[in-house]
């Protein structure tokens, strides 16, 4: 058992785990954080990323000792309160059925604001590439896209 | 999640020597850097390896030194790194292209070029690209460092030259001299986070009408990437040209099939993988023929 | 409608696009699927299953470098009722005792309190087999089933009724008098101008929900010990159905079985009755282990383990004239169902009815059986049946076109069914009905004919040939012909304490829009905003049964019932809402008219004085079948469906001569759905089953080594990522049915239906070859292009994987 600490939402967590447990474990039970699902275990379905020091990746595949005094970010950490504003990203994924049945949604989310992040003005190709890695079985992804460019364009309108 | 974490060890040296000590100590340490194949394997309980030896955190090995001659890329450079840099994209664009190529976006943040490199994989993407290139690999242990050429280092399926207490240091690659074309395609199962079905990168330098060099580097045509020595032997010294190309494609195909040794698997078949390397090969031909 | 009052828009909300019910919760993260739940002093479980597709067990060692007493173990011993997973039969074995009928049967289960360590103990629980040789083909079964006895799995109650190995048959004729039918049949053969046929074939396709089956049970108990009752809260489609399944497993009663739907991350079918298995599971361990026991499967497990579509080979034989005119027709439709009935007959019977698709057949035979395999059993994904017959016919259509020399478009036109008309089983489409429309709808808004025209032109030089290709289908909304009438589904709707309404369904969210689309409903036949309205959480010990949540039913037959009810509820507070300041004189009790303009807080406090006057309001409504529904099962002739929805489907494709890989390029999606009730919802359904229907033409390969689904992974059973979509345009249109709210009818499966075909039918556009079966790969084309004798994508050896697993042994 190895003790690591990790910033997670911008709280400092200390907590004592084998080496080898993997993020999302440690974000789901550790952390009772569920919003991090496991649809694959394998690193392809994307349902699992959340941002670690700002660079999206999959938890399934990050040994929990390698997350020592990394930053995580969560879907949780997006809107922290449950009746907080929500994040443009959540608002026009809500809008434009960018959710159906909302287990891909949290990674979506979370690999949308770092597309975003890198892309503020992405191209449809730029979408594509950034969501591949997440995979959605119910919108087929036109809703999504479509999501993501409102909230591409809702952050360049309140942008100065 | 079908492994019981307990039963792993993962230990996390700050510093390149203290892990070169502890391998050197303990040659079944395993390393581990981004993870994102050693955890696939974890998760589905077929990891045999118990003990770790976490890389990801030895700084050392994550870097990328663009020199005049050469660009060299620590072990623990991932792709989005590789991605990002100016300099490998203008000069070394066919390892910019496979690093785009590899997983997603969340598995290249993580993914490391050496561990694309070790982990032997025949269909992995990084190294077509780097054999064309000719790189150079440095292996490091405790005891000091060699270098060896990329193309000597898989020695057969998943088994490379790497000894148990090394780790390999860095790859360096000659950068692009002027006159070279290049040429890359993957084809896998779907256009994101495929596994090659096969992959050429290629490079060649033509003078006077003549290809006057000309390296092909494969992925999934064999039980480990190679380079194809007898179609570059068939096409070098030869006369590129609209007029010429049939002749040529012919003698490429026929080199091709003689050294290609690719497999039915779950994903494709061997007769599949050797046509669409010849494919590749003529499409790579065409726009050497073309451009003029 | 009554004037609105200014106070409040009461504009329909029926046809707009509120926000998702249940989507606040989902976009942040905070809905909670079964893995995300933990009870107190919950145990988890797992499962031990056959690593052999067919035998029997000789015995079961558990290696003792596991402490066993630390673990709860379930055999079939264990089970307090019946050994069997309740469907139209029982045959389907809940825990196998001795005979294995596929790969990965389940045989023993455990529990333990860490999760951790349940992988370790499955893999020391050691079976010795007597192995027997499987049957894994329609074509090795049904030599079973015409006296290879070495080839017989599997033996239907009454072998009076069944051949072995074949689970159903259905024989529709498209008329009542057979002696008639049966010689015009054979005249129209005689006397046709072209006879055309045709064999096509669809492989099994898993639903890929990203959310993995998954349950948690209790058992409580009497003071004396005995089973008090039983719950199970997970991710499922139909609850009432695992009430059903538990009751014969456990002898109980109905009420003391409480099932509970949590968030279900994507279901397509894939969570209609298999959660009867794993919910019977874990209440098993939950009764033997006395704790909570979670029952989660991963991608592995779920891959293996779980249902998948049906695979099919249909064969046409086709009588047409030179005008192209459909003059008679034989149709054999075959289906796999895997090692045991479960919905096969189901699947069987709606694949049976919609194989002559939307065209007019004068004389048309059907032949149709579901013969057993080894392998898993096959079960519910969205289409049912629909998407493997309509994937022929709407082939064969274009190739008989190409026989007779007309356009796959004019042939269409000329036996295109309309109002009107008689369908093959004789239903009267008594409704506007206009394909031809459609038709013309669906080629102009993809520029068909120019894109047609442009590739014919382009394709020659170019290593990348385009192509584009249309298929032309329908699809029934509900459930087949009494099929309503037998789920006799009951919606109910409440008031909370607050004064709002809560509607109290069984029909179950999994994405496709069921708590949005029933609270609309709802809001708009009580005039109160869609915010007012609540949908509880479908728990059996608290909603009636609505039915099961398939079949494209929910919107059109549960929202009328939710429409009904709501009205139900308006009527009783009518007297409440007419006289809202209370006198003596008054009379609550007597009916009187709904009044015109009240605002929704008129409604509240209507509700509230209600409540505190009699203390609860719960109005209902019962499906009421339609007088005129006709439906004979036996002759399987009559009104199939209530209504259907009809469509035309467009599929751009290129081709890569290089790769011989085909890609979607565009797509567009036309059908006619009788109202949109709310359209981004509607459109997302059609854009995610168009993306499964590409997947299943072109990606979605399973890869059977010995009954075994050998590519059990998601890296090696592959979907469509983003990058690999077309933008997918939707067009809807409205023709109003009588049986759903405001005319809805089902939508949620019609989508799967066009795309393969359409795909299949543009790639014989581009290549020029034509292709009978899916999905087709990049291998398969490149046989039939260059003439290798590779065997395509048959020539996969599942055994080999150098990149995914290393080459050391494959575990079960």
């Amino acid at each position: 058992m190895t003790e690591i600490t990790l910033t997670v939402n911008g709280q400092l967590q200390t907590v004592d785990l084998p080496s080898m447990k993997r993020l999302l474990d440690v974000l789901r039970e550790d952390l009772g954080l569920t919003g991090a699902k496991e649809g694959c275990g394998e690193g392809e379905c994307g349902s699992c990323s959340v941002l670690m020091d700002g660079e999206l990746v999959n938890s399934c595949l990050v040994p929990a000792l390698q997350a020592e005094g990394a930053h995580i970010t969560t879907i949780e950490g997006l809107s922290p309160e449950t009746t907080a504003p929500l994040h443009p990203i959540q608002q026009c994924f809500l809008e434009h059925g960018g959710a159906q049945c909302g287990i891909c949604t949290p990674g979506m989310i979370l690999a949308t604001h770092h597309l975003l992040a890198k892309h503020p003005q992405p191209t449809m190709e730029e979408i594509q590439e950034g969501l591949a890695g997440n995979l959605c079985r119910c919108t087929g992804y036109m809703r999504i896209f479509e999501a993501v460019e409102q909230a591409a364009k809702a952050s360049a309108e309140s942008t100065p | 999640m079908r492994s019981n974490v307990h039963d792993f060890s993962l230990v996390a040296p700050p510093t390149l020597s203290e892990a070169l000590k502890l391998l050197a100590s303990d040659p079944a340490l395993t390393p581990i850097a981004g993870g994102t194949e050693l955890m696939v394997a974890l998760s589905a309980g077929r990891l045999p390896q118990r003990q770790l030896l976490s890389l990801h955190q030895v700084r050392e090995l994550r870097f990328i030194h663009a020199n005049p001659e050469t660009i060299v890329l620590g072990a623990g450079t991932t792709f989005t790194d590789i991605r990002r840099h100016e300099a490998i994209a203008e000069d070394l664009p066919l390892l910019t292209a496979a690093a785009s190529w590899t997983g997603s976006i969340a598995n290249q943040n993580r993914g490391t070029l050496g561990g694309n490199i070790v982990n032997a994989s025949p269909a992995a993407d990084t190294p077509p690209a780097l054999l064309a290139y000719g790189a150079t690999l440095t292996l490091i242990s405790s005891a000091g460092m060699r270098t060896m050429p990329y193309g000597m280092f898989h020695l057969s399926y998943k088994k490379t030259a790497l000894a148990p207490d090394e780790l390999l240091y860095s790859v360096t690659v000659p950068r692009r001299s002027p006159g070279y074309r290049s040429y890359i395609r993957k084809v896998g199962t779907r256009n994101a986070q495929a596994i090659s079905k096969v992959a050429i990168a290629a490079l060649a330098k033509i003078e006077d009408g003549i290809i006057a060099d000309v390296r092909i580097g494969a992925a999934s045509l064999r039980e480990t990437p190679v380079r194809c020595a007898a179609t570059e032997k068939a096409l070098t010294g030869q006369t590129i040209s609209a007029a010429e190309l049939p002749r040529l494609v012919a003698a490429a195909s026929s080199a091709l099939a003689s050294e290609a040794k690719p497999v039915d698997d779950i994903r494709s078949t061997a007769k599949y993988r050797a046509a669409v390397a010849a494919n590749l090969i003529e499409e790579f031909l065409e726009q050497l023929a073309t451009s003029g | 409608m009554p004037n609105p009052s200014p106070a409040f828009n009461a504009a329909p909300l029926i046809g707009t696009s509120p926000i998702r019910k249940e989507g606040r919760a989902k976009v942040t993260g905070r809905a909670l699927y079964v893995d995300d739940i933990t009870l107190p002093g919950m145990w988890h479980g797992a499962t031990v299953r056959s690593s052999i597709p067919r035998g029997r067990i000789r015995a079961i060692h558990f290696d003792s470098v596991i402490d066993w007493s630390k673990f709860t173990v379930v055999t079939a011993k264990d089970i307090p009722g019946h050994n069997f997973i309740v469907h139209l039969t029982q045959d389907h074995v809940c825990l196998a005792e001795d005979q294995i009928n596929h790969y990965g049967e389940p045989i023993l289960l455990l529990a333990h309190p860490d999760k951790e360590v349940l992988p370790a103990a499955v893999a020391a629980v050691h079976i010795d087999y007597e192995e027997l040789p499987g049957v894994f083909s329609i074509e090795e079964s049904e030599a079973g089933a015409a006296g290879d006895e070495s080839k017989v799995i599997w033996r239907g109650d009454n072998p009076a009724h069944h051949s072995p190995n074949t689970f159903k048959t259905f024989h529709m004729r498209s008329s009542d008098d057979h002696a008639a039918h049966d010689d015009g049949l054979a005249k129209a053969f005689a006397e046709a101008d072209f006879i055309v046929e045709g064999e096509y074939r669809t492989g099994a396709q898993e639903q890929l929900y990203i959310e993995n089956n998954g349950v948690i049970a209790e058992v409580f108990r009497a003071p004396n010990g005995a089973i008090d009752s039983v719950t199970v809260s997970g991710s499922m489609q139909c609850p009432y159905y695992l009430v059903h399944a538990l009751e014969h497993i456990f002898h109980l009663p109905a009420e003391k079985c409480r099932v509970i739907q949590t968030e279900t991350g994507g279901a397509f079918g894939g969570k209609e009755d298999f959660p009867s298995v794993i919910g019977s599971h874990a209440a098993l361990l939950a009764m033997k282990s006395g704790h909570p026991v979670k029952l989660c499967y991963d991608r592995a497990e779920d891959l293996i383990a779980t249902t998948k579509r049906h695979p099919s080979r249909v064969r046409h034989r086709t009588a047409v004239s030179k005008e192209g005119k459909l003059l008679g027709g034989e149709i054999e439709v075959v289906i796999d169902g895997g090692a045991y009935v479960t919905l096969s007959p189901v699947v069987l019977s709606r694949a049976t009815i919609h194989s002559p698709g939307p065209y007019h057949w004068p004389f048309l035979t059907v032949r149709a059986k579901a013969m057993a395999t080894n392998i898993a059993p096959h079960g519910a994904f969205r289409g049912f049946g629909a998407p493997q017959s309509l994937f022929a016919l709407e082939r064969h259509m274009d190739r008989v076109a190409h026989t007779i020399g007309l356009s796959p478009e004019e042939f269409r036109r000329r036996n295109f069914l309309s109002a009107g008309m008689k369908t093959a089983t004789g239903q009267h489409l008594t409704d506007p009905v206009d394909m031809d429309g459609l038709l013309s709808r669906a080629l102009k808004e993809s520029s068909y004919h120019a894109k047609r025209a442009e590739f014919d032109r382009t394709n020659p030089p170019s290593p990348i040939k385009r192509g584009i290709g249309f298929a032309s289908f329908m699809h029934g909304s509900g459930f087949t012909g009494s099929g309503e009438r037998r789920l006799n589904s009951l919606v109910k709707i409440e008031l909370t304490a607050d004064g709002r309404p809560k509607i109290l369904v069984s029909s179950t969210e999994f994405g496709q829009g069921t708590n949005t689309i029933l609270c609309q409903v709802c809001a708009q036949t009580l005039r109160i905003p869609y915010e007012d309205v609540l949908i509880a959480q479908p728990d059996t010990s608290v909603v009636p049964d609505s039915g099961p949540t398939v079949a494209s039913r929910t919107a059109m037959i549960v929202g009328k019932l939710v429409e009904r009810a709501s009205a139900s509820l308006l009527r009783t507070l009518a007297p409440y809402l007419a006289h809202p300041v209370p006198t003596a004189d008054f009379d609550y009790s007597a009916a009187c008219e709904v009044p015109s303009g009240y605002t929704p807080e008129d409604f509240r406090r209507a509700a509230l004085a209600y409540l505190r006057d009699r203390g609860q309001l719960v109005s209902e409504a019962r499906y009421e079948a339609p007088g005129n529904i006709f439906w004979d099962d036996d002759q399987y002739r009559g009104d199939a469906y209530p209504t259907y929805a009809w469509a035309v489907y467009v599929a751009e494709v290129a081709v890569d001569t290089r790769t011989y890989a085909a890609e979607v390029t565009g797509f567009h999606a036309v059908q006619e759905v009788g109202k949109v009730m709310h359209p981004v919802l509607a459109k997302g359904q059609i854009e995610g089953g168009v993306a499964q229907g590409i997947g299943y033409a072109l990606y979605e390969k399973c890869v059977w080594q010995n009954g075994r689904m050998a590519n059990n992974q998601m890296t090696n059973y592959i979907m469509p990522t983003s990058a690999d979509l077309p933008p997918i345009h939707v067009w809807f249109e409205e023709v109003p049915s009588i049986h759903g709210p405001e005319g809805a009818k089902g939508i949620g499966e019609l989508p799967m239906d066009g795309p393969a075909p359409a795909i299949l039918n543009a790639i014989e556009h581009a290549t020029g070859i034509s292709f009978h079966e899916i999905p087709l790969l990049p291998e398969d084309i490149f046989e039939r292009m260059t003439g290798s004798s590779s065997s395509g994508s048959k020539a996969l050896n599942p055994a080999v994987d150098r990149d995914t697993r290393s080459e050391s042994t494959v575990s079960p």
